[in-house]
């Protein structure tokens, strides 16, 4: 079977509603929804209610919220929706890092059922065997995912569980008579920023490897690092780059050697599903991203889960409670004796992790692995094609492969051209594309990241890489139509700088009418296009 | 079903095997195996994952997850009473609508140009709340209230330089483990006792530990044991003459008719938004919110992403983008305030329609009625020989204490009682604060009905009947 290439470039406009802020849509006296009805005997019994209240603490003025009716509110949020670039509608590769992937509508079925939302977490636990069956059966799965002992579905997103692992390393070094002596945290600087910024927030000195020739993390710099008062490592792998430690054994044994925890930051796994884990590596911790690897959907930045498992040694540090089964019936258990407390209320974000375990049913383990394989074939197709744009390189690792993303570089079409990576992501928005940067610090100058997942076809994937190699090319003919871009998406060029001065920036619309009048030019288009 | 039967992926496109191949052939690769060529040999899993067998018809897995849901007993079957934290209230159709669009559904990190709508909805989401809290700036929700509360502390400790909080100690149980693990080992905290008789912060006691020291003075109005804390501007007037600041957790949905909190002088304010317009999700529908003034020290120790607005190249165009990004962990690591990331964006969407929806009318009217229905409970309950309600004097907003310890029985038998007329009692707070004895935190909201309500006061009648 030959198949065709896709050469067309699409025509995208992205809808443009123009529509107001919603106080703008206010109409005195109009209202979206009414409130279920007070009985006449429960009015003749307590009678208004609020006058109980004291004086002091009652609020006599009415919230200044809008007064909008129902489908006016309604048309109002569709037409900002559809303002919005989910990845049902992009060929979300783009985003590296996230793990853009497809998230099955029957999950979201499955997670709508009153069945799942209408349950309270503090219900008799016999009344929800079916959420507790779900959770436990899920850290099976994880476990035999990472080869780790046990898991926690408590945290809430990647940083949560980074900062759990680094409660975790604290509370673990507290027992063993310890805490103050090991202060340090080492981690990479490929490796998420929250590695970094969650150990800081448990009070350690944050030790970051910088990377070597090979955009690997530095093993010389590593044994350099650690000491008596190492407490643990959190480290990626692979990292943004997409180059795969082989290492990484190593790197885990001398933070053991020198006494300190190891927690590995998986996040993304999907390049390495079933092909190698956790356990092996030699670490004590790691974390899954449900609304990554294992496809529950990003909701414009949560809710989300960080499911955090650990060795046989570390399950008395999980944060409570943790679902058991006496083999009759599913239960919490909230008796950990080292315990680190909690990282979030109640249970963790139940839909997240339905929605996970139907994921993972629906593909079992051959599926999981040709999630993959799969990942990492098209992830090492567009290594291939994009290093064939011009303008656009690929740093580090020469001639090996990937596993499921590359940060990519476009220094050398800046150089030649002075457009920058910002520039490019404005004109793909052009064609309805999103091309994200990377995670400050620039290691990379001008980076960009492209991860594929298993979701997108090969046609799909061509045609952004067709769009990415037309604008590169844009970039060396017509520079200033970047600068200005984008042309077709739903705004123009934002001014940054009033987001970043106290004079002017607006976090509501309330401090925008109080700014606006106090300084009437403030948020005037500058007349100097 | 052949065992080597290799399947195409409904997920996965490029698992069809001519795709394979040629991909394969465009980057000169044998098979997929040699891209992994990096891992070494002994880290590689030798053997088949243990996964139960897929189920790879949607009919199929569709069966065997609701099947497993099916066990779920929920309250919409029952009448529920429980509390705490998460609340039942009702959830507008509209709100379900707007958070299911596979637009908000699936979008993640977009640009403010293809994403603009995101940035607009989670702005007005500020916006809304900010008008209902009265104050300038509230952020991108965070986890949850116990994470916006532990946030809350610690900008308050960066605020003043200083390291110890006092938390009063009505708080609720569940979120005062999640601020003392943010907390260690860095900042130091210390609970101020409460009026037995009131429930209300005991004002001598927080005079006492005050001092220097403190960074910041945390109370929950209304408290976790459901009743309204009047003495707001006695407590932020003693934390300001310390030059400590007042951080006060509040249940926005009691907002149309108790004062705000930056009205009795509250500096930083956070809670919960699950109740605006989110279902309970066994606790996953949780989103934590905080709110300040429009003070750049105190906007710049925000660790979440705030969305402002701001101009365009285009007259009367808005654009929307982050504000100070440089003081996130995404521009700084660990010299960034904290740590952002993903946290609960879609549920602030959410509760930003509802605001919408309900309007000034609206929350008032939801507080009004919360407050009569809650009243006719405890009015009715209170007639039950034995059973004391509400156990503190203060009012109450729509949650509330009942005293069983004069029936001769325990909370847990009684709901279990309870559960057999197919009610869900509230919380058993026997276990964390022991102190009040056989105890239960009752919850009415707006769904209740007086037939709710009078059910729950027979079948309690009945359960303890005989036993005094």
């Amino acid at each position: 079977m030959k198949i065709k290439e896709n050469k067309t470039m699409r025509n995208f406009h992205e809808a443009k509603w123009d529509e107001p802020i919603i106080f703008e849509l206010s109409t005195r006296g109009e209202r979206g929804i009414l409130i279920p009805r007070v009985e006449k005997e429960i009015e003749d019994c307590v009678g208004d209610g609020i006058s109980v209240i004291p004086k002091e603490i009652r609020r006599k003025k009415p919230p200044q919220l809008p007064e909008i009716s129902q489908m006016r509110v309604l048309k109002h949020f569709l037409r900002l929706s559809q303002q919005c670039l989910g990845a049902d509608f992009n060929i979300d590769i783009g985003q590296g890092t996230c793990t853009m992937k497809y998230n099955p509508k029957i999950n979201e079925v499955l997670a709508s059922s009153p069945k799942t939302r209408e349950i309270h977490p503090l219900q008799e636990e016999s009344t929800v065997q079916g959420a507790l069956e779900i959770m436990y059966k899920l850290d099976l799965f994880f476990r035999d995912i990472s080869g780790m002992s046990r898991f926690s579905l408590q945290p809430s997103s990647g940083s949560c569980a980074i900062f759990a692992m680094t409660s975790i390393i604290g509370s673990y070094h507290e027992n063993h008579g310890e805490a103050a002596k090991r202060n340090e945290i080492i981690t990479t600087i490929f490796s998420h920023p929250s590695d970094a910024a969650a150990a800081a927030v448990k009070g350690y000195k944050v030790i970051t490897i910088s990377k070597n020739e090979d955009g690997l993390p530095d093993i010389e710099k590593l044994k350099n690092a650690v000491s008596e008062r190492t407490a643990g490592l959190l480290i990626t792998n692979p990292e943004d780059t997409g180059i795969f430690n082989p290492e990484i054994a190593e790197f885990t044994k001398i933070v053991h050697d020198a006494g300190g925890l190891c927690g590995y930051d998986q996040a993304n796994a999907n390049g390495i599903l079933g092909i190698t884990r956790a356990k092996e590596s030699g670490f004590d911790m790691c974390f899954f991203n449900l609304h990554k690897t294992f496809s529950a959907p990003h909701g414009c930045g949560g809710p989300a889960c960080g499911a955090l498992g650990v060795t046989k040694e570390l399950i008395d540090y999980l944060p409570i409670p943790i679902v058991e089964f006496d083999g009759n019936k599913f239960f919490l258990n909230y008796d950990l004796p080292h315990t680190i407390g909690k990282v979030r209320g109640f249970f963790g974000v139940f839909p997240v992790l339905l929605k996970a375990y139907a994921w993972i049913m629906s593909l079992g383990a051959e599926g999981l692995k040709e999630v993959a394989n799969i990942a990492v074939l098209n992830n090492n197709y567009i290594l291939k094609k994009v290093k064939e744009i011009k303008g656009a390189t690929a740093p580090y690792a020469e001639g090996k492969h990937r596993i499921e993303q590359v940060r990519y570089s476009w220094e050398k079409l800046t150089d030649d051209t002075g457009v920058t990576t910002e520039d490019i992501a404005c004109r793909m928005a052009d064609f309805g594309f999103h091309l994200w940067s990377s995670h400050h610090p620039f290691i990379v100058p001008q980076p960009f990241t492209i991860e594929p997942t298993e979701s997108y076809s090969k046609k799909e994937i061509d045609e952004y890489l067709g769009v990415l190699k037309k604008v590169a090319e844009e970039a060396y003919e017509d520079p200033e139509k970047l600068k200005n871009a984008p042309y077709r998406s739903v705004i123009h060029k934002i001014d940054q700088s009033s987001l970043d001065d106290p004079e002017k920036w607006a976090i509501s619309w309330r401090l925008y009418l109080k700014k606006k009048k106090k300084n009437p030019g403030v948020f005037k288009t500058k007349k100097n296009r | 079903m052949k065992k080597n039967k290799k399947y195409v992926y409904p997920y996965i496109p490029n698992s069809v095997p001519e795709v394979k191949a040629q991909m394969l052939k465009e980057i000169n690769v044998e098979s997929i195996d040699d891209l992994y060529e990096e891992i070494p040999e002994n880290l590689r899993l030798k053997k088949e994952l243990k996964l139960p067998e897929a189920l790879t018809s949607e009919y199929d897995l569709k069966r065997h997850v609701m099947g497993i849901l099916f066990k779920n007993q929920t309250c919409e079957e029952k009448i529920s009473f429980l509390g705490g934290g998460c609340w039942q209230h009702y959830v507008p159709a509209v709100c379900d609508e707007i958070n299911q669009r596979a637009e908000f559904l699936t979008a993640y990190a977009g640009e403010p140009y293809e994403d603009h709508g995101r940035f607009q909805a989670l702005f007005e989401y500020e916006s809304l709340m900010a008008e209902l809290l009265d104050m300038d700036v509230v952020n991108v929700p965070t986890y949850d209230w116990s994470q916006a509360a532990s946030t809350s502390l610690r900008m308050a400790c960066r605020i003043t330089g200083r390291n110890e909080v006092l938390i009063s100690d009505t708080i609720s149980p569940d979120r005062l483990l999640v601020i003392k693990n943010y907390c260690k080992p860095v900042v130091s905290m210390r609970m101020i006792q409460h009026c037995p008789e009131t429930g209300l912060i005991d004002v001598e006691d927080l005079k006492r530990k005050i001092s220097e020291e403190t960074a910041a003075v945390y109370f929950e109005n209304p408290s976790h044991l459901g009743f309204i804390e009047s003495q707001g501007q006695a407590v932020s007037d003693m934390a300001h003459k310390n030059q400590a600041l007042n951080v006060v957790g509040v249940d926005p949905s009691s907002l149309g008719i108790i004062k705000p909190p930056s009205h009795y002088g509250a500096d930083i304010v956070c809670g919960d938004i699950q109740g605006l317009g989110i279902h309970m999700n066994y606790g996953g529908g949780m989103g934590g919110f905080i709110a300040t003034q429009d003070d750049e020290k105190f906007v710049m120790e925000y660790p979440s992403r705030l969305f402002g607005i701001t101009r365009t190249s285009v007259e009367g165009e808005y654009g929307f983008g982050d504000v100070a990004y440089e003081r996130t962990s995404f521009g700084l690591r660990e010299k960034g305030k904290e740590f952002v990331g993903t946290a609960s964006a879609l549920w602030g969407i959410t509760a930003g329609v509802y605001l919408a929806l309900m309007g000034p009318e609206g929350m008032q009217e939801l507080g009004k009625v919360i407050m009569q229905k809650s009243q006719y409970a405890m009015t009715n309950l209170s007639k039950i020989k034995g059973v004391r309600v509400p156990r503190f004097t203060s009012p109450h907003f729509k949650e509330f204490v009942v005293d069983f310890n004069n029936t001769g029985m325990r909370v847990e038998e009684i709901n279990k009682s309870l559960l057999k007329n197919n009610i869900f009692g509230g919380i058993d707070l026997s276990r964390n604060f022991p102190e009040l004895g056989q105890c239960g935190l009752y919850c009415v909201t707006e769904i209740h009905t007086k037939k709710d309500i009078d059910s729950l006061v027979q079948a309690l009648e009945i359960c303890l009947e005989g036993r005094i």
